[in-house]
């Protein structure tokens, strides 16, 4: 993890970000600096070294923004093992980058066309391959959700971000933080950094879902503002989905948050109270990735903009010496060609 | 005893093997729906199988996924699929099970789905994805009132979980002939005959197999060994095509079969 990964990741305090909001310091886990760029290649190694202990020779994972597929292709190539990503044919248009990635990797990259085209019918297309070549093949699971043991095994990979963000603090601020934040897709970077913290209770913890264009249903991704319970893809938890139980559409500028479920962990989560859930907007989130870019040199990950744009809203509430850490999940070089999209800029 | 019991009582009995068809409800339409399962009883299903559409369903091939987008394109839901039913007991005693994803019967409400699938004349109902260790609650409300819960034995099961599915099936047991989803490539081998052989260790319920049957020479080779055969997507398919050809089609199942 050390010489491969880059593990411990930095906890990078935002000096000219705080100064700038003029409240709370403002810490960075810096995710984004992880070989492949993001949070995920955690789990991804992890789990691909199950797979060979297992003894299989393939592995298939689902991706979103493509961070997980990298990830993936990644480890299998580390550990000599075939892949296969299934990604939606909507999201291979919005992470062009990511695909080439892959493919170099020497993964193979299967387009899911059908339903949403987006990440959960990619989870479905890589059950149904799974189903069916079980005996040789190992899913990757990129998040916290799906059937029993999968939101385990990933939270417990991801975990190394809480312990180590945990003693990273304690060793420059000599005390915990008073909040934690992170973005929410299917949830693994937050249950990574907001395991260790659990028992301290007073640690406030903030999940960051995607609000997209606004709460109105097909809009946006924000499984706790506005879903309910129900059961897809092997886990009873809050869903997007209409009063006969067939799911929604979703959408969200990030790729990596546009899903219509969430981890059944963090459901528990929002049932007990431990932490709270809140959304932000496409347009709160491309203002924060752009105000991390320009006041810190860091571009941030479309994903964990969501989680930064919590963080510029909170801060300026709160006094000075209290410390916020946001889980930087991801950096934003996958996003770039994108943001220049949407501000109708071409490259 | 429940339609569906009764049904292979008197099929076996008389030395044949049950043939059960599906079809997706409301491809492409309900009325369309109608006079297929008065097609299919015509040309001799024992039971019918009846797919309930929803936005997700994680055990089906590409066929049976299109089915039910032009299910769900219809706006057909549970409750309109079980109003359905009730329609058809005017005309019809043929057995009907449904076959559907646990989230739409968790959203109606377990126990009202019970309540008001009996009573419109439903017979059973298939969950792919429910297995029966988080079947309790389904599993309690059926027995009040003699509601079939078909459960699945996969290829992969071990002889334990074989063991907790035919204990808890009810109706038949589900044989599910390979590793994978439906309309995929059957290769009809020995391995299917000996994973029968160990069902029939544990459980003296009768058990039909499906996924992947779509020739009438499939289907007299999985009849030999099992009780019944469920044709699904190759049926499914037709439908979609509009195949003139479908009852002849029916006809040589049903007499391959036997």
């Amino acid at each position: 993890m050390k010489n491969y990964v880059g593990r411990p990741t930095p906890l990078y305090f935002a000096k000219r970000l705080t100064e700038s909001l003029g409240g709370a310091k403002i810490y960075l886990k810096r995710e984004d600096l992880a070989h492949t760029g993001a949070h995920k290649i955690n789990n991804a190694l992890g789990q691909a070294l199950l797979a060979k202990r297992m003894g299989k020779k393939r592995l298939i994972a689902e991706t979103g923004a493509g961070q997980h597929g990298v990830a993936t292709a990644t480890g299998a190539a580390l550990c000599g093992l075939e892949c296969e990503i299934y990604m939606g044919s909507d999201d291979i248009a919005r992470q062009s980058l990511n695909v080439f990635k892959m493919k170099l990797l020497g993964a193979e990259v299967a387009e899911v066309s059908v339903g949403s085209r987006t990440l959960k019918d990619a989870i479905n297309e890589a059950m149904r391959d799974w189903t069916t070549n079980v005996a040789t093949t190992h899913y990757v699971l990129g998040t916290v959700f799906g059937p029993h043991p999968f939101p385990t095994i990933v939270r417990d990979f991801q975990s190394v971000i809480g312990k180590e963000a945990k003693k990273q603090i304690l060793d420059q601020e000599g005390r915990l933080p008073d909040y934690l934040i992170a973005c929410i897709g299917g949830g693994s970077n937050a249950m990574g950094l907001f395991h260790q913290f659990i028992k301290d209770k007073d640690v406030n913890m903030i999940g960051v879902e995607a609000g997209g264009r606004g709460i109105v249903p097909g809009e946006h991704a924000a499984r706790f503002a506005g879903g309910s319970v129900g059961i897809l893809q092997g886990t009873k938890s809050f869903l997007l989905q209409d009063d006969d139980g067939n799911i929604l559409g979703t959408h969200s500028v990030s790729a990596g948050l546009d899903y219509a479920a969430v981890g059944p962990e963090h459901s528990f989560l929002r049932d007990s109270g431990r932490v709270a859930y809140t959304y932000a907007t496409d347009e709160e989130a491309l203002s924060a990735f752009e105000r991390l870019s320009r006041t810190e040199g860091i571009i941030p990950a479309l994903e964990s903009s969501h989680a930064l744009a919590e963080a510029v809203k909170l801060a300026p509430g709160l006094s000075k010496d209290k410390v916020i850490i946001v889980n930087l999940s991801g950096r934003g070089d996958k996003d770039v060609q994108h943001v220049a999209r949407i501000k109708g800029i071409e490259l | 005893m429940s339609r569906i019991e009764k049904k292979f009582r008197e099929v076996l009995g008389r030395k044949g093997k049950a043939f059960i068809p599906y079809i997706m409800a409301g491809d492409p339409n309900l009325e369309r729906t109608r006079e297929l399962v008065g097609i299919l009883e015509e040309c001799g299903a024992d039971v019918i199988e009846l797919g309930v559409p929803f936005s997700d369903p994680l055990a089906d091939g590409p066929t049976i996924q299109k089915a039910a987008q032009r299910a769900l394109g219809e706006g057909v839901t549970l409750g309109k699929v079980i109003g359905f039913v009730g329609s058809l007991r005017k005309t019809t005693q043929i057995p009907i099970v449904l076959m559907t994803y646990y989230n739409l019967i968790f959203r109606f409400g377990e126990e009202r789905f019970v309540r008001e699938a009996s009573a419109a004349g439903v017979d059973g109902i298939i969950v792919p994805d429910l297995p029966p260790d988080e079947a309790g609650s389904l599993l309690s409300f059926s027995k009040k009132t003699g509601f079939d819960v078909i459960f699945l034995v996969a290829p992969t099961s071990t002889g334990e979980r074989i063991k907790k599915v035919a204990r808890a099936s009810r109706g038949f047991i589900y044989y599910v002939s390979i590793t994978g989803i439906t309309g995929s490539k059957l290769s009809v081998n020995a391995s299917i005959g000996s994973h029968i052989a160990k069902i029939r260790q544990t459980s003296r319920k009768p058990v039909a197999v499906g996924f992947g049957i779509a020739t009438p020479e499939e289907a007299s080779e999985i009849a030999k060994i099992a009780d019944g055969v469920i044709v699904g997507s190759a049926i499914v398919k037709r439908v979609e095509d509009a195949d003139e050809k479908l009852k002849q089609y029916l006809i040589s199942l049903r007499k391959a079969i036997g």
